[in-house]
C-alpha cells in the first residue's frame, strides 16, 4: 500500500504536511477540544503519535474519546464506544469547557486576520450574505474559554484577510494590549490563539498579538506566503523549515485515518 | 393522560404538530428523527419555526418542502461533507421566499433549552464577548452579575411547541432511554409544550425500571410514542446502525439544485405513505450494511434490591 505513488511532488501533499505539523504542535498538551474537519484528523494523528495521553473532547458530548476510525464528522458512534465519558452537551459546555478543563481548542476558519480573529459566519453583509457559512457552532465559546486556541486552515487571499467580514470568534482583537485588558477585565479563561498551521507554514503570535511566520513547510517559499495573504506578513528573522512528515506519520494518515483521501488529497 | 401513548407517525404528527408551531427535532448528529421530518413535509404543515443546533439534512429537506418560515440554529451544514443548499439559497437570495434566521452558538442554544426546561427568564453564559453575534442577534444580551463580579451574556428561554426526539427504546407510557451521544434532547423535551418520542424498539415497563439511570425523558412529559425502526436513517443510532454516509454525500449534489431536491422529495417523501415504504425502497441490503462491524456491550451493573 505504501509503495503506491505518492500524493504530490516530494512524497507528500500540502494537506498531509499541514495535518502532521498541526498534530506535532499538540505535544505536551493534555485536553483538546476538537473541531470539525481538519482539526479532527490532526488531533487523531496526535493521539497516535506525539500525544498518546491526549484527552479528546468532542462538543457532541464526549470526554476521553478513543476513536477506532476517523470520525465522519463531529458526531459519530466511534467517538462514544470506548470513551471515558458520554455526557450531555449542557455538561460538556458548562463543566468541561466553561469550567476551565480545556487546554487547547482546535478550530478551523473561513477567514482570519493578522490578530487571529476568526470568521465562520458569512462572506459579505450579514443580512444578505454573498456566502452563508456554517456559523459558530461551539467556536465562539471555545475561543473564549479554552486556555489556548490552535487554528488549522489553508492560506489564500480570500481566507487571510486584512479585515474579516464578521467576527464569529474573538482572537487578539485589535492587538495584544487591548485583548489582554479585555480578557482580564472580563475574567476570560482563554489566552487566545497561539498557533496557526497552514498548508505553507507555521505561525505563532508575537508579543503585540500579531501572527508571525516561524516555519516554512518543505517546498513552500516566502513569495508564495506573501501572495496568499492579504497583508504584509511578519516573518521571523530565523524562519526554519518544517521537518517533513515521517513514514510513520504518513502511514497513519493514509492507512488508518484517511484512507479515502478526503482531507489529504 | 393515558399511559398507553403508542401512535402511528401519521396520527402523532397530525395531532401534535400545528401550522405556525415552533418545532424542535433534536439529536446531535445522532438519533435525528428523519421519519418525523418527512411526515411533517408529507402533511404539508406550514409556517413552522424550526429550531435545532445543527439543521442537518432534515431541515434542508423540510425547508425545501416549504414547511418553514424561520430557522433558529447554531451551526448550518452537512456535517463532515459540505453545505445545505435549500437553506443557503433562501438566506442568500431570498428565493423562492425569504427565510428568517435567529442565530446562536451551540452553548447559546443549549442554554436556551435549559432555561426553557427550568422555567428561567434567561440563561447566563461566558460566551459572545467581542463577537459580532450579539450584533447580528439582539436577543443575545450582555448582563451585569448581581453580585458585582463582572459581565456575562444572557440568552432567552426556548420553549418549543413540539419537541421530537428519537430514542433507542421506550415503554408505552413514553419513558425513553438513550445511550451514546445525548446531545440536548433532554433539555429540548423538558422545554416543550408537547413531546413526541420515536423509538427503535417498544419495551416493557420492566426493562425501563431495570435501568433507571438510562432514562432521559419520563413518560410524564410525553404525548405520543411512535415505533419506527430505522426512523433515524440516514443519521445513526448507537449500537443499532451507522450513519449512511453515502446518502450524506449524495445530498451534497442534490441540494445544489432546486429541481433535484424537489424530485427527491417526490420520490422519497410525497409518493410514499410512510416509513415502511421508505425502508422497502431503500432496500434490505443497504440497511444491513449499516449494522455495526462488531459488538461492544456495556458491563452489567447491579442496582441491588432494598426491601
Amino acid at each position: 500500500m505504501t509503495d503506491e505513488p505518492t500524493r504530490a511532488d516530494g512524497g507528500f501533499s500540502k494537506s498531509e504536511m499541514m495535518i502532521v505539523a498541526a498534530a506535532r504542535e499538540l505535544a505536551g498538551r493534555r485536553v483538546c477540544f476538537v473541531g470539525v474537519g481538519l482539526p479532527n484528523i490532526a488531533v487523531n494523528l496526535a493521539q497516535r503519535t506525539v500525544a498518546p495521553d491526549l484527552e479528546l473532547v468532542y462538543e457532541a458530548g464526549v470526554f476521553g474519546a478513543r476513536p477506532a476510525r476517523l470520525p465522519l464528522s463531529i458526531g459519530d458512534p466511534t467517538i462514544v464506544t470506548g470513551a471515558t465519558a458520554a455526557v450531555s452537551m449542557y455538561e460538556l459546555f458548562s463543566f468541561y469547557l466553561q469550567g476551565g478543563l480545556i487546554d487547547v481548542g482546535f478550530l478551523g476558519a473561513a477567514q482570519i486576520d493578522r490578530f487571529g480573529n476568526i470568521n465562520t459566519t458569512v462572506i459579505g453583509d450579514y443580512g444578505r450574505p454573498k456566502t452563508r457559512l456554517p456559523g459558530s457552532g461551539g467556536a465562539c465559546e471555545i475561543a473564549i474559554n479554552a486556555r489556548e486556541v490552535f487554528v488549522i486552515m489553508r492560506q489564500s487571499r480570500r481566507s487571510f484577510v486584512e479585515r474579516i467580514d464578521f467576527r464569529t470568534s474573538p482572537g487578539n482583537l485589535g492587538g495584544a494590549e487591548q485583548a489582554e485588558r479585555i480578557r482580564r477585565e472580563g475574567g476570560w479563561l482563554g489566552r487566545g490563539p497561539s498557533v496557526v498551521v497552514t498548508d505553507l507554514g507555521i505561525w505563532h503570535f508575537d508579543d503585540d498579538g500579531e501572527m508571525r511566520l516561524d516555519s516554512l513547510h518543505p517546498g513552500a517559499s516566502l513569495d508564495e506566503v506573501r501572495s496568499t495573504i492579504g497583508w504584509e506578513p511578519r516573518v521571523s528573522r530565523d524562519v526554519s523549515t518544517t521537518p517533513p512528515p515521517t513514514d510513520a506519520e504518513l502511514r497513519l494518515i493514509r492507512d488508518e485515518l484517511d484512507p479515502g483521501g478526503t482531507y489529504t488529497r | 393522560m393515558s399511559s398507553f401513548k403508542v401512535a402511528s407517525m401519521h396520527d402523532a404528527v397530525a395531532d401534535l404538530v400545528r401550522d405556525g408551531d415552533t418545532v424542535a427535532i433534536e439529536g446531535f448528529t445522532h438519533l435525528i428523527s428523519f421519519a418525523a421530518g418527512h411526515e411533517i413535509i408529507r402533511q404539508r404543515k406550514r409556517d413552522l419555526t424550526l429550531a435545532r443546533l445543527t439543521p442537518d439534512l432534515i431541515y434542508d429537506q423540510m425547508v425545501a418542502g416549504g414547511v418553514a418560515r424561520k430557522l433558529i440554529f447554531s451551526w448550518l451544514g452537512n456535517p463532515g461533507v459540505g453545505g445545505l443548499g435549500a437553506i443557503r439559497r433562501r438566506i442568500e437570495t431570498g428565493e423562492p421566499a425569504p427565510l428568517e434566521v435567529e442565530e446562536y452558538s451551540h452553548f447559546g442554544m443549549v442554554g436556551r433549552y435549559t432555561a426553557g426546561a427550568a422555567n428561567l427568564p434567561f440563561f447566563p453564559i461566558r460566551s459572545y464577548f467581542e463577537s459580532d453575534l450579539p450584533v447580528a442577534n439582539p436577543l443575545i444580551r450582555e448582563i451585569e452579575s448581581p453580585y458585582g463580579d463582572g459581565v456575562v451574556y444572557a440568552v432567552p428561554p426556548l420553549k418549543p411547541d413540539v419537541t421530537i426526539v428519537h430514542a433507542q427504546r421506550a415503554d408505552a407510557a413514553g419513558n425513553a432511554q438513550v445511550w451514546g451521544l445525548l446531545g440536548c434532547q433532554k433539555e429540548a423535551a423538558f422545554a416543550a409544550e408537547r413531546v413526541i418520542v420515536v423509538v427503535e424498539e417498544l419495551v416493557d415497563e420492566a426493562v425501563v425500571r431495570a435501568d433507571p439511570n438510562r432514562t432521559i425523558i419520563p413518560g410524564l412529559i410525553v404525548d405520543a410514542v411512535v415505533v419506527e425502526p430505522f426512523g433515524a436513517h440516514p443519521s445513526y443510532v448507537q449500537g443499532a446502525y451507522d450513519r449512511d454516509n453515502r446518502f450524506y454525500l449524495e445530498w451534497d449534489a442534490i441540494t445544489r439544485d432546486e429541481d433535484a431536491i424537489q424530485a427527491w422529495l417526490r420520490d422519497w417523501v410525497y409518493d410514499l405513505d410512510g416509513r415502511t415504504a421508505y425502508l422497502e425502497k431503500l432496500g434490505l441490503e443497504r440497511i444491513a450494511a449499516l449494522r455495526p462491524s462488531g459488538s461492544a456491550p456495556s458491563g452489567v451493573v447491579d442496582y441491588g434490591e432494598y426491601r
